[in-house]
């Protein structure tokens, strides 16, 4: 190929790219993973971040009980996040905290602090598709999502409650979760995750996570202030409502080892 | 004992004077327990019929400056209505914790743990054994202590000075859970000249190093856990005196921890002037999650016990294997019930527990303890507790 085509070959392509509206040359899959990158890359710099989690547990007759925890992150460099949890009430597991470093392809690790005995312990983390601290939220619901943690593919554009949304399939590659497929609901001006239909092993629709009141922080992030987690096959619900939401607070590494899950309130 | 815990107290209160500026938080429980034994006592002086207890701890705790000063405060109080020995005024917890970057230090009387085991504590050295709480070992007495930690990037490096040394506690005369000849209590002995207001010291260096996480420490100092000696009591009664030597001891503790699977180990070596002794726990814990399509997880627990001293190790866990079950509910009242049994592997003795706990609303729980000994030989440190065998009640009120 001699310089002059090459250089009309890179003119049509580059003509063609711009012409084209944006992905159309992607496949679904290419398209998909794109809009899960550009998602992920808007929350890009965030830091850290602490903020009061009420958790509102509701059963098939409607009763509820509360739980309350303070969560803290730490974005991850190269790697997951970092997060800490604290627990408030009920009041017996008052001081209970939950430390968990998320990895994109390894296995997280996670570490549990008992107050009673004053103890810190490593638990087990394959235990992706449990619920967590018995709420519809499975452990893999709560942790970092990191984009490398499912494969994907574009459905569609469509609507929902009056917002543009990419509709948008995952498939979590760690064989132990408890989903065949999650269906999300991106909208188009923000990439917002509004919206996630949860397959269960046998491909049966089993939970739906609905994200309510975002809210933007330091004019960049974007947080829900609720997020309810329907349980389709039991009834059940899980409603947690976020409040109280604080960036920049300069945590380092320190604030989220085996020591400070024990000082931490 | 009490140098060290008035020293601490005059430290709290000046602490406390800077903490009123912030606002504090008062939580904690009350317990109430009743313990119904399987059959009557064996000697003449114990108590029949079931015990009641009281048990009342709550906390205070304030931070400032985004948590590295924070002040804790938490006071124990027992009453027991058959064992004057179970009564007992403690402070769990009365420290006040200075976080500087990489450093930490922590005053005041305060709890640590070490270990990684299940079914027996064995490297947990620092806090003395509250025993008469619960014959499993896991309550422990307030420690006076200065912690001093320094975290870098080969692991965090702890120096503990512990001024003031605790007693175990014992049940007394009238007292069940005890051998034929009780524990008198009021009069220890002990090899240092300073008795309790001995200077202990202990190192320890954590590390978390991939799927391994590894402790190593080494203490100096006296021994938290007394032979027992026969003796005369102030009443000229055959007793047991506690006897607290002094101890070196160096001690590992290592979890490998790899999907559903956690191996552990826990081994220490002491030696004090009477005797030399290693002793190790060791074992795993795999958890088959949501079993039968449900969202309970059932974890299988197998740790084996061993003890250089052999049929002569004061402990009962000189060669024996611990089989046990971990059920979670994974439900709303984080409904919970572990249950195990050891086997002693020369004298066929066994001692099972089986704990249920369910909190009820949002602010109550409720407790079920069964603890069952069958088949114990006559040379086994837990012959005397042969008729003691209790299922123990308790619900607790939190806020």
């Amino acid at each position: 190929m001699n310089n002059q085509t090459s250089k009309l070959l890179a003119f049509k392509i580059a003509a063609l790219l711009a012409a084209a509206p944006a992905f159309a040359e992607l496949t679904p899959e290419e398209k998909g993973l794109k809009i899960a990158q550009e998602s992920d890359r808007r929350d890009i710099g965030f830091g850290d971040t602490i903020v009061d989690m009420e958790m509102v547990l509701t059963n098939r007759h409607g009763e509820s009980s509360t739980r309350k925890m303070k969560l803290r992150t730490l974005e991850g460099v190269g790697d997951g996040d970092k997060t800490l949890i604290t627990f408030d009430e009920p009041r017996d597991v008052k001081g209970t905290a939950f430390l968990s470093y998320t990895h994109k392809i390894e296995p997280d690790d996670q570490w549990l602090y008992l107050p009673a005995l004053g103890r810190v312990k490593r638990i087990a983390s394959n235990n992706k598709s449990g619920p967590f601290v018995g709420s519809e939220f499975a452990y893999e619901d709560m942790t970092s999502q990191e984009v490398e943690k499912y494969t994907y593919k574009y459905i569609g554009d469509v609507e929902l409650d009056g917002q543009k949304c990419f509709q948008i399939e995952r498939y979590p590659v760690d064989p132990k979760s408890g989903y065949t497929r999650q269906v999300g609901w991106v909208d188009k001006e923000h990439y917002r995750v509004l919206k996630i239909d949860f397959y269960d092993r046998k491909s049966v629709l089993l939970k739906t996570l609905s994200f309510d009141g975002y809210q933007q922080y330091l004019d960049k992030f974007w947080r829900a202030d609720s997020m309810k987690m329907e349980n389709h096959q039991t009834g059940k619900s899980t409603e947690l409502v976020w409040k109280n939401y604080r960036f920049g607070n300069g945590y380092t590494e320190r604030d989220f080892d085996q020591r400070s899950l024990r000082n931490a309130r | 004992m009490k140098n060290g815990f008035s020293r601490t107290i005059g430290l709290a209160a000046a602490v406390t004077g800077v903490a009123s500026a912030t606002a504090g938080e008062w939580s904690g429980y009350v317990t109430a327990e009743s313990r119904l034994y399987e059959r009557s006592p064996l000697q003449s002086e114990q108590k029949e019929g079931p015990s009641a207890a009281v048990i009342f701890e709550p906390e205070y705790y304030t931070d400032w400056d985004d948590g590295d000063r924070a002040f804790e405060f938490t006071p124990y109080f027992r009453w027991d209505s058959h064992d004057s020995e179970r009564n007992l005024v403690d402070a769990r917890e009365l420290s006040y914790l200075i976080v500087n970057g990489d450093w930490e230090v922590r005053f005041g009387v305060s709890k640590v743990f070490w270990g990684v085991a299940e079914s027996q504590h064995l490297v947990d050295t620092v806090n003395q054994t509250d025993l008469v709480a619960s014959p499993d070992g896991e309550d422990k007495l307030g420690q006076p202590m200065v912690h001093v930690v320094r975290v870098t990037p080969l692991g965090d490096f702890e120096f503990f000075l512990l001024p003031g040394f605790r007693e175990r506690t014992f049940p007394g005369r009238e007292g069940r859970l005890r051998s034929s000849l009780w524990v008198d209590t009021d009069n220890p002995i002990y090899e240092s000249a300073a008795e309790d207001g001995h200077v202990d010291g202990a190192l320890r260096w954590f590390n978390v190093i991939g799927d391994f996480d590894v402790g190593l420490h080494y203490f100096r100092g006296t021994n938290r856990e007394p032979i027992l000696t026969p003796g005369i009591d102030s009443g000229g009664a055959t007793v047991l005196r506690p006897f607290y030597e002094q101890m070196d001891q160096a001690g590992l503790d290592l979890q490998y921890t790899r999907g559903g699977l956690l191996l552990k180990l826990e081994a220490l070596a002491r030696e004090t002037t009477s005797t030399e002794h290693s002793a190790m726990v060791g074992g795993f814990e795999y958890t088959f999650y949501g079993i039968g399509g449900s969202v309970v997880d059932a974890g299988l627990l197998v740790e084996g016990h061993f003890d250089s001293r052999g049929a002569n190790a004061p402990t009962a866990f000189n060669k024996d294997v611990f089989v046990g079950t971990r059920l979670t509910w994974n439900d709303d009242a984080d409904t919970a019930v572990v249950a195990g049994g050891f086997a002693d592997l020369d004298n066929g003795s066994v001692f099972a527990r089986v704990e249920f706990e369910r909190r009820i609303g949002n602010s109550r729980k409720l407790e079920l303890e069964v603890q069952k000994l069958t088949n114990i030989s006559t040379r086994d440190p837990f012959f005397g507790l042969r008729r003691d065998s209790y299922l123990q009640l308790s619900l607790s009120q939190y806020w």
